[in-house]
């Protein structure tokens, strides 16, 4: 089965230099931030990716590229075997966006507080000319509404009458107004308590088993990561150091980032196993450390890692890790 | 010793009156903390937790307000206290830290500045021995090189070691108790695990009692001996942290934990809880979990349950009521978990 998305050598490089006088009074030199490296990962039809890193590991940047919010400096995201980035078939790629939508984070934030619900959710189906007829348009609206488990009548509502989870189920019912294949999910429940969260996530399973729908979702949280993708991608300061199946990711962790994210997560079952205390905080991604840009919290870093960045080895397909004492052996 | 428990909070009400009506963001929650105990409060956003540290600590923005109950620090009522002899409780006997590390640090004043100058607010000593203490403690909460760093401002350190700052600021006057408000929320995981600790160790080393806010359940069985699961304003489990974890006897508090995804999970769904907490002007009569809750009957509607004993553990539940074999436990979750 071929891949729907297929990213390689993704990077992104932010201009972050000081104002052109400061830099010329102050001799200071530009300044570039690297907030996505050389990422390369490819998702198959009906799977869910899922992207997990801590604050400043570039996943939601990597999510905007995918889905063209943000244009990538260097690399290719094909979709459907097309480049989205040098694709000038204009009639392809507006094909091609309708089948790519996305959920943000802050279900607050996302919606248009002065349009009422019915509005927000009709305009992709406006805009990409799905339905003719106002009388159509508002029977898909209602469709759209009770598929996310809320009332057609909720449609006469504006946002603000809504609460968190709401908002969030409006979200999703706006991004399956265009009829989409890929869904990217940028940590969709993260602003949401734990018992609505469930319920969004719950949801968001039902409609991908519907729909046959294919997701990337961006997390920090593991546990929630864990529930909803198959395979995992970990990122740290802009690279992707792991790639693994779910449960070989959690049973079997490879990159020592890795492992140490998992012991870093509070454990509900209190079984009082011995944890390694984590060591020290994630370095200026403006100023990367030489190297694995991982081995100032490394246990296991030696002078090669110090000074040569490890590739990134793959594996089975579409696994693999970025580390040179997995590499070797020492791990 | 008294036989006081350290904290003691009888039928504590806070109301906040407004033009549509008095709306009653705690109703009449009573817990203890002992001398030395990690106290967890946990529950979702609007169900009081904050605002039961803040009445506590005399803090309630206006125009909030305690409206019943009391508050007792060793035996003595503290909630009633003129402002002035509050000052002398908060910061001296209850220290205090924020989920936000860079809002509860001045931007203007070198993180020596605000120690020392805490240090000399609440105890008898010279201005050089509160910067050998300032020192001292920036060392014990794990800030390297701590003498050199006292000049430095608040916006020179990374989040976690701000909120390392702030937990040396919590206990520089050596406090009986601390509140710890969403202490971690703020930060990543990596540098969650790191603070909660710290936070850990150094109050048992100084024999302060903790009551931790948060929501995630997750942290609380790290770190507390004792959890109070808050809803709508009010107690619905209270208990040994390891009673509530595994055998969660609440229908509100079983439903959280099957809600939360596990590591080792395999389930295809999570339990999920229909509906959300009630807005504070929409709270149902009874007992305010009753529309969500699978076990509701006629009883719940009508009556509001009273915390009773079952176990180790209150519960604030009619099915719980009786000699508690009719409470409800959640097998799957019960065996999943033990």
């Amino acid at each position: 089965m071929p891949p729907v998305v297929e990213v390689s050598n993704l990077s992104r490089t932010f201009d972050v230099s000081k104002p052109w006088l400061n830099r010329v009074l102050e001799r200071a030199p530009k300044a570039y931030l690297k907030a996505a490296q050389d990422i390369s990962f490819s998702i198959g039809k009906g799977e869910t990716f899922a992207l997990v890193g801590e604050s400043g590991s570039g996943k939601s940047t990597v999510a905007k590229m995918v889905v063209g919010l943000l244009a990538a400096s260097e690399g290719e995201i094909r979709i459907d075997g097309v480049d989205m980035r040098k694709s000038r078939n204009t009639a392809a790629m507006r094909g091609l966006r309708r089948r790519i939508q996305m959920i943000f984070q802050d279900p607050y934030a996302s919606l248009n507080p002065r349009w009422r619900v019915d509005r927000i959710i009709a305009e992709p189906i406006r805009a990409f000319g799905l339905e003719r007829g106002e009388q159509a348009i508002s029977a898909r609206v209602g469709e759209l509404l009770e598929l996310v488990r809320l009332n057609p009548r909720d449609g006469a509502k504006y946002p603000h009458e809504f609460s968190g989870g709401q908002r969030q189920r409006i979200c999703i019912a706006r991004a399956l107004a265009s009829r989409p294949e890929f869904i990217v999910c940028d940590e969709p429940t993260s602003a949401l308590d734990v018992s609505v969260q469930a319920q969004i996530l719950n949801l968001m399973r039902d409609l991908q088993d519907e729909f046959g729908l294919t997701y990337l979702f961006i997390s920090h949280d593991l546990a929630v990561v864990r529930h909803m993708a198959a395979r995992i991608g970990v990122m740290y300061l802009g690279r992707l150091v792991e790639v693994a199946k779910a449960g070989e990711l959690f049973g079997n962790p490879q990159h020592p980032y890795t492992r140490m994210l998992l012991e870093a997560i509070p454990d509900l079952n209190m079984t009082g196993r011995p944890r390694k205390a984590v060591e020290g905080e994630i370095p200026n991604p403006i100023n990367p450390p030489p190297g694995c840009s991982f081995h100032p919290r490394c246990p296991l870093a030696n002078e090669r890692c110090r000074i040569e960045r490890p590739a990134f080895l793959t594996r089975q397909p579409a696994t693999g890790v970025a580390c040179h004492a997995v590499e070797e052996g020492r791990a | 010793m008294s036989e006081h428990p350290l904290l003691s909070v009888r039928d504590l009400k806070v109301d906040f009156p407004t033009r549509r009506g008095t709306l009653k963001a705690i109703d009449g929650i009573s817990f203890d903390i002992a001398r030395g105990e990690i106290l967890g409060v946990v529950g979702e956003s609007g169900a009081g937790k904050s605002l039961t540290g803040s009445a506590i600590i005399g803090l309630l923005e206006p125009p909030g307000r305690i409206s019943g109950g009391e508050v007792r620090l060793k035996g003595d009522r503290i909630d009633n206290l003129p402002a002035k002899a509050m000052r002398h409780i908060r910061g001296k006997r209850i220290g205090m830290i924020f989920q936000d590390p860079l809002t509860s640090l001045n931007p203007l004043f070198t993180i020596g500045e605000q120690i020392v100058e805490t240090i000399m607010a609440h105890l008898p000593v010279s201005e050089r021995e509160a910067r050998e203490r300032a020192v001292h403690l920036l060392d014990e909460v794990g800030i390297p090189a701590a003498s050199q760093r006292l000049g430095a401002y608040p916006h020179q350190f990374s989040g976690g070691m701000r909120q390392r700052v702030v937990i040396a600021l919590a206990l520089c006057a050596e406090p009986e108790l601390v509140i710890a408000d969403e202490p971690t929320t703020a930060l990543d995981v990596s540098v969650q695990a790191q603070i909660i600790r710290l936070l850990k160790r150094i109050c048992r080393d100084h024999g302060a009692s903790v009551m931790l806010i948060t929501h995630d359940m997750g942290v609380i069985a790290e770190t507390c001996d004792r959890v109070a699961v808050m809803y709508s304003g009010r107690i619905a489990e209270i208990g040994p942290v390891a009673d509530v974890v595994r055998a969660p006897r609440h229908p509100y508090t079983i439903g959280l934990m099957g809600a939360i995804p596990t590591l080792d999970a395999t389930e295809d769904r999570l339990t999920q809880i229909p509906g959300s907490m009630p807005r504070l002007d929409a709270i149902p009569s009874g007992c305010a979990f009753n529309p969500r809750c699978a076990h509701v009957f006629a009883r719940c509607r009508q009556e509001r349950p009273e915390p009773i004993d079952v176990g180790s553990s209150k519960v604030a539940c009619w099915l719980a009521e009786e000699d508690g074999s009719r409470t409800i436990v959640d097998k799957k979750k019960a065996d999943q978990l033990s």
